[in-house]
């Protein structure tokens, strides 16, 4: 049994130490919006912060997380206000198939946190999710609009 | 298998393998009818495309599925026009096949393939809208009994002009959903749209920035079962067998079963259970004669194809072979496109519950219809008993269109019943047994005379065919219509946009047993690849600037022109490019759009162009000199005319998306078959490009009017030859094959 906290809930789960930490996310606890791409860090659909930091959940064991604050997509609205990255995603119209869009607003928001005010280059370098409906364009324009609004 | 199923599954069939033009939609008047049984469900249905709650709320029906391409909202803009409904109050709402079925087809088609979701359905929702209207503004006369023609509606309020009387949809629907349907239907003319052409946001857009938004993924029922499924890497083999006892005491393990001839499950606890126990259950394959095939002996099959005498003919004017025979000057190349995968980001899934009277499935499908007939079909309960539950997909790009995982799910749920079963196929499954963009090889021949003219164009493809594997019946004489997607003389799935005297466009079909599929774009992508760099290549012949060139063999084709003026003018053809800048330019028909892109590149690497070099090549120097070659992408502007721009916003998004879906394949795509099987298993062996990599792309709209085209997959074929065209500016060399990764050129 290990002890897990997400988007500041304790969870107690049954599950071999080794699963990642996306499938018990998703599959036991029950929050869905982390999203399964590849299974090898290659995509960032499955993107989730871990004490404030992007991580790729499909390739972090749940026996690396234990007892550390895990943030989902769903946990990334506050009091019913959306994060300014989602609010920047709606006015941006963002999203086409949507799937990978969670993965890639956990990146900028983490992103943000560390750079307020990225340039284009910091983007290319550190916003590497795969959207196979291909939104860059959309994303870069929400990202800088983002970053404005603070 | 029951007759009824039998009868059922036919006509889905037609309608998912329905491509192009020529499938009659066979059901009754979408509006209404004394054939159309009313669901007795509340709030009141005003009829099969409007549900008007109390509170004005307005749930629209939506038969097409929703993939990213903004169908939804673009098919609600256009029931809303004419329902002339307060937009700020309309949802969407997601009729089932099943519900379809019973209802005599009143949705018509579900099938979302071919860029035909607004061009196809657009007449008959825009009329399912405007009967609703009429029938609300009946009813609010009825009540105040006045003339119907004395009312007006918009936003969603019906005004008595005479007395100023005013009431509201809500108030009225109820009775208005017991009134015959009107039997004459106007519809506006595009010009007076206020809802329809404009560029609203999508109404999918806010669930999915919260996680809310429903995949089937996401799917959780209770007592559901998780299942991962491997079928023969080999395409056609099938299971031999299987050692279960060796994963039998696995955790969470719960039942390993055969899944048709070709492929073994396991069922579990949880998803990473399934997976982690195949990966290590012992298979013994019957892979059959495949095994052996290489991408290297396809490539000789195909190339024999080029010299091949029988071929089916595609497009055909007076005599290219004796144009050819006879010319004072002949260009000749050979072209390559390799197989792709859809890689959508979702990975194939679908949820089943199999009882002894009743299967159901919680799924994405480009074809809801052909999942209900692969339903009943793998459950053997006739269709009446069966029902499709409809979610968002995460991706298609035509992945969906086929069934073969909903079959499984089925095959998988029939053996467990009782209990809902999740199968979801792992990337590595889901990359390996894709249904792939059809391998071609083209040879392209021009002849010139004396004077310079271009007397004639021959032009051999030689490859696969996606009808012959996925719908045979579709095949013409055993001819691929398909194959020829923007080549054809006419009708609207790609007309041949140059004026040539003496024209052969044929296909030697030569089919390997990796499975084809629909790929967003299909046979436009290559089609364009061909054409548009080998219309370089003859503009270098002939020592004339590439537009030029075109100009003068497009003056009957008007619209084709107009697309390609208007990306040259914006891209600045004529003038000077800023340094080290080049520019290339392509045109195509691709359903029933006509669309044009305009490149600039830069090249660095070492292999940059050399300008007294590269103007003697003439377009012959192979690729193969290149080693390193970075491609700076700084602007393509790409523009579309689709007759009527349905919601600019998200067209512009949609051919931005497009030069993505176009340039990955370009420069990282390409699947390879070694030992039978498709070598590319994830994301790090079949790369997607990333942000970085993204090209500044300007859309230019330029709706004509007249006729519905397309939007979701013209522009991706145009993106590729653009920019291939621009890299011989740069560098005189003429890359006549896909992917660039093969040459070792990237994106800088």
């Amino acid at each position: 049994m290990a002890e897990l906290t997400v988007n500041g809930r304790t969870h107690q789960v049954d599950v071999d130490p080794d699963t990642p930490l996306l499938w018990v996310l998703r599959d036991t606890i029950g929050l869905t919006g982390t999203k399964y791409g590849c299974g090898i860090a290659q995509c960032g659909a499955c993107t989730v912060h871990v004490d404030g930091t992007a991580m790729r959940s499909c390739s972090v064991p749940l026996s690396a997380v234990e007892g550390r604050q895990i943030t989902t997509i769903e946990g990334l609205a506050q009091n019913g206000v959306l994060h300014k990255v989602q609010q920047a995603w709606l006015d941006h119209d963002v999203p086409q198939c949507g799937y990978c869009q969670c993965g890639m607003i956990m990146a900028v928001a983490a992103l943000l946190k560390d750079k307020p005010k990225p340039t284009d280059a910091d983007i290319d370098s550190n916003i590497t999710n795969i959207c196979r409906c291909g939104t860059y364009q959309q994303v870069r324009a929400a990202i800088h609009a983002a970053a404005a609004s603070a | 298998m029951n007759h009824v199923a039998n009868i059922d599954r036919r006509s889905f069939v037609a309608s998912a393998a329905a491509l192009g033009g020529g499938f009659a939609l066979g059901f009754e008047i979408p509006f209404g009818g004394s054939g159309v049984a009313r669901a007795q469900d509340r709030p009141p249905e005003i009829n099969a495309w409007v549900v008007i709650r109390p509170d004005d709320s307005v749930a629209i029906r939506i038969a097409r599925a929703e993939m990213g391409q903004g169908t939804l909202t673009g098919l609600a803009q256009l029931v809303a026009e004419e329902l002339e409904c307060d937009w700020s109050k309309v949802t969407a709402d997601h009729p089932t096949p099943g519900q379809n079925v019973a209802r005599k087809r009143v949705w018509g088609d579900f099938s979302t393939t071919g860029s035909r979701g607004i061009r196809e359905s657009n007449e008959y929702v825009r009329k399912g809208g405007a009967a609703a209207r009429m029938m609300l503004v009946q009813a609010a006369a009825n009540a105040w009994k006045v003339p119907a023609a004395e009312c007006t509606a918009e936003n969603s309020v019906i005004t008595h002009k005479p007395s100023g009387r005013t009431t509201s949809y809500g108030n009225v629907a109820e009775a208005a959903a017991k009134l015959e349907p009107p039997t004459d239907v106007t519809l506006k003319d595009p010009k007076d749209w206020k809802i329809a052409g404009k560029p609203l946001k999508r109404l999918d857009t806010p669930d999915k920035l919260t996680g809310k938004a429903p995949y089937s993924i996401d799917v959780r029922l209770p007592g559901m079962l998780y299942a991962a499924v491997k079928a023969c890497p080999v395409h056609g083999g099938k299971v031999k067998s299987f050692d279960a006892a060796k994963i039998a005491g696995n955790k969470g393990v719960k039942h390993v079963v055969q899944v048709g001839e070709s492929a073994v499950g396991v069922v579990a606890d949880s998803w990473w259970q399934a997976k982690t126990a195949l990966e290590a259950l012992p298979i013994a394959w019957d892979e059959g004669e495949n095994a052996k095939v290489t991408s290297a002996s396809i490539g000789e099959v195909l190339k024999a194809g080029l010299d091949a005498e029988q071929a089916f003919v595609g497009n055909q004017k007076g005599d290219a072979k004796a144009a050819i025979a006879g010319a004072a000057k002949k260009v000749e190349a050979i072209y390559g496109y390799p197989y792709q995968a859809h890689a959508c980001m979702e990975p194939l899934n679908a949820t089943a519950l199999y009882t002894a009277d009743k299967c159901e499935v919680w799924t994405g499908s480009q074809n809801a219809e052909a999942a209900l007939a692969a339903t009943s079909e793998a459950s053997g309960l006739p269709v009446a008993k069966c029902d499709v539950h409809k979610f968002l997909l995460g991706g298609g790009f035509g992945r969906r269109g086929r069934t073969d995982y909903v079959t499984q799910a089925v095959l998988i749920a029939k053996q467990v019943p009782g209990t809902p079963v999740k199968l979801l196929w792992s990337r590595e499954e889901d990359m390996t047994q894709d249904t792939y963009h059809p391998i071609t090889q083209c040879r392209l021949t021009g002849a010139f005379d004396a004077n310079g003219n271009l007397t004639g164009l021959h032009m051999r493809i030689s490859g696969q065919s996606i009808l012959a594997t996925l719908a045979p019946a579709r095949l013409q004489n055993g001819r691929d219509p398909a194959t020829f997607q923007g080549l054809n003389p006419g009708g609207t799935e790609g007309v041949f946009g140059y004026d040539i005297p003496n024209l052969l466009i044929d296909h030697a079909m030569r089919n390997p047993h990796v499975t084809p599929g629909f790929w967003r774009g299909v046979n436009n992508n290559q089609n364009a690849i061909y054409l548009e760099s080998f219309v370089d290549e003859l503009a270098e012949a002939a020592g004339q600037d590439p537009l030029e060139f075109r100009r003068k063999l497009m003056a009957k084709y008007p619209k084709h022109l107009a697309v390609l003026n208007a990306v040259a003018e914006k891209i600045g053809w004529g003038q000077p490019a800023p340094q080290g800048v080049y520019r290339g330019l392509a045109q195509q028909m691709a359903y029933g759009s006509y669309v044009a892109a305009a490149a600039e590149i830069s090249v660095t690497g070492g292999n940059e162009r050399d300008e007294t070099v590269a103007r003697g090549t003439k377009g012959a120097a192979e690729s193969s000199v290149t080693s390193g070659n970075k491609i700076k992408i700084h602007r393509i502007v790409a523009a579309t005319d689709p007759g009527h721009a349905v919601n600019p916003a998200q067209i512009e998004r949609q051919v931005a998306g497009s030069m993505v879906y176009g340039l990955t394949a370009l420069f990282k795509g390409g699947c390879t078959v070694k030992d039978g099987r498709i070598e590319q298993q994830n994301f790090d062996s079949y790369d997607i490009m990333r942000i970085a990599e993204m090209p500044k792309v300007e859309t230019i709209i330029m709706p004509s009017g007249g006729f519905w085209g397309g939007v979701g997959e013209p522009t991706i074929c145009v993106a590729a030859p653009a920019v291939l065209n621009a890299y011989f500016a740069a560098t005189g060399q003429r890359i006549r094959s896909v992917p660039l990764r093969d040459h070792n050129i990237s994106f800088a």
